[in-house]
């Protein structure tokens, strides 16, 4: 009868045997197959969730404060240069030809249709994104998730979805904000740099626009939305190996939800042109 | 023996079923194997405590009971019902009969002392004008009253492992698994810990599976036991005290049962490796 520690533990002794290229490549697709198909089931989750009680009205209410008045500040400021720097940059372009009054048009368009979302979404992914799964990160290192399960609560119900339906709502407000000091700043560079007068500005900046042109950006906004909310979800709720898993789990999820929110522009974005062509 | 302080006491209505029953559990992991064929079961009102070195699978087996770990195969029966085979939603409602003891108890860090213990009972939608005195009365019991506005960060170790305890009875659960109570205490913090779970024994009469590695946890639970009359711990190691609340011993090795019995069964084994445990 073995009477040592490492004689009660055999499987532990055995020589490590090591895996062929073949076999690791199929444990890295397994792995990825197996990371695609948690995230969607949380995803479906976090939205099915709304459909039945408990609802974590508090939670969500308590999100929307941390998510979108925290992130306002952020949202101001990058806004109202972005729209600044957008009229200096094609400001002086359009002087070339002597039509410096379409500033306003092009800044409009571009911030309604593409950068207010996505300046919006990248800037609220790094703030939010982040610090959702070091939240949840250090929440699953310490148990407290066990806790909560042990206690019965669905995590996914407590934890995800006030945090998904937190972003949703207010991520298309902050963009809409965003955009407004966008126009600000862009009247403001133009008035002093390309002594533009402020109401040809704002009525060339809003007669542009078309329905299609809200709708595009607004959609844009959703999407961003539940992606930086579930991405930062899963990473958190995934992470394993402590507080260094937490700091992976932490920059995993800033870069999967930026390059999410960037390539899923260019799909929204055609869908968007060939919708509007359509329908509108 | 006194029923929790609403009247309830445990749902089992057969009490000659097991509160808890594995049969041929297995788990592993990608390092392996860890719980190769466990068979064991606590009866209502009894007290298991498992026994093992580090990485035996003690917590795991405390994890299975809850439903928070799914076994690869065999069977789980908590309370009669199978729990292997239940949705997470099904799951669910099974764990509120159940309070679970976290090693490092496992508080919410930003939840207050209070708001820690009355979680529970906020899930439950329970009136606040209940859950007051409910949360008073719980950490009373624990001996940490005056600490209801406290953050856990602000607690020793001891009294977070106390906290979580109430916040574990607070449901008024007839199932309490403890995972190494006493991990990383000293002597005297563990002495208070042990009797905490003794008088939660021999008051409320719950069943526990208790993980740890320190045996003398064990005999405590086995030979002393809690007086309500003079509200006193004493020592009594009778048959009849032992019929009352009997305390049984498993060993965990290599992934299987390795020894099961009672405090007097594992005293007198002449088994070398049990012997190490003794010294």
């Amino acid at each position: 009868m073995a009477d040592t520690p490492l004689q009660a533990a055999p499987q532990e002794a055995r020589a490590p045997e090591v895996p062929s290229v073949v076999e690791v490549l199929q444990d890295l697709a397994k792995t990825s197959v197996l990371q695609v198909q948690n995230y969607s089931k949380l995803s479906f989750h976090s939205i099915t969730n709304l459909a039945s009680g408990p609802r974590y009205i508090q939670d969500t209410l308590d999100q929307m404060d941390d998510i979108g008045v925290g992130s306002l500040p952020i949202v101001l400021l990058s806004g109202f240069f972005i729209g600044a720097v957008m009229v200096l940059q094609t400001g002086t372009q359009f002087e070339r030809f002597g039509q410096a009054s379409l500033t306003g048009d092009i800044v409009s368009l571009a911030l309604v249709r593409e950068l207010g979302p996505s300046i919006t979404g990248l800037l609220v992914a790094g703030r939010c994104s982040s610090g959702i799964a070091s939240e949840l990160g250090s929440m699953q290192v310490t148990e407290q998730v066990d806790a909560m399960r042990a206690m019965g609560t669905d995590p996914s119900r407590k934890l995800v979805t006030p945090r998904v339906l937190a972003s949703l709502i207010t991520l298309p407000l902050l963009t809409t904000i965003s955009v407004f000091v966008g126009l600000i700043g862009g009247m403001v560079a133009s008035v002093l740099s390309l002594r533009i007068n402020a109401t040809t500005f704002w009525e060339r900046a809003i007669k542009i626009l078309e329905f299609s042109d809200i709708m595009q950006g607004f959609s844009k906004t959703v999407v961003f939305a539940f992606i930086l909310a579930t991405v930062g979800c899963y990473q958190g709720l995934n992470v394993r190996g402590g507080t260094q898993g937490v700091g992976r789990a932490t920059t995993q999820a800033v870069v999967v939800s930026s390059v999410l929110i960037i390539v899923s522009d260019t799909f929204l974005t055609k869908i968007a042109l060939y919708l509007a062509d359509k329908f509108f | 023996m006194e029923p929790y302080p609403s009247g309830l006491t445990s749902t089992l209505t057969d009490t000659t079923q097991p509160a808890i029953e594995f049969k041929n559990v297995r788990l592993g992991f990608s390092e392996g194997e860890i719980l190769r064929g466990v068979t064991f079961s606590a009866q209502d009102r009894e007290t298991v405590i498992l026994l093992g070195e580090t990485g035996t699978g003690k917590t795991l087996l405390l994890k299975l009971a809850s439903g928070l770990l799914r076994p690869d195969s065999g069977s789980i029966q908590v309370l009669g019902k199978d729990i292997s085979g239940m949705t997470e939603s099904e799951l669910l409602e099974i764990r509120r009969q159940i309070g679970f003891v976290f090693q490092e108890g496992a508080l919410f860090d930003s939840l207050t002392v209070g708001e820690n213990v009355a979680y529970r009972l906020h899930e439950d939608g329970v009136a606040e004008e209940e859950i007051e005195p409910r949360v008073k009365e719980v950490l009373r019991f624990v001996e940490l009253a005056h600490t209801v506005d406290s953050l856990p960060s602000d607690l020793s170790g001891g009294m977070r492992r106390r906290v979580s305890i109430a916040r574990a009875l607070i449901g008024r659960p007839p199932i309490v698994l403890y995972d190494s109570p006493t991990g990383g205490l000293d002597p005297i913090t563990s002495q208070t810990i042990i009797s905490l779970i003794l008088r939660l024994r021999d008051v409320y009469g719950v069943t526990a599976l208790l993980a740890t590695h320190r045996l003398q946890d064990g005999f405590a639970l086995a030979n002393f036991h809690f007086d309500p009359q003079s509200k006193k711990v004493r020592r009594d190691s009778s048959p009849e005290a032992a019929r009352v609340a009997p305390t049984r011993f498993l060993v965990l090795r290599a992934g299987k049962i390795y020894f099961e019995g009672t405090p007097d069964e594992l005293m007198k084994s002449p088994d070398p490796y049990l012997q190490r445990f003794l010294i």
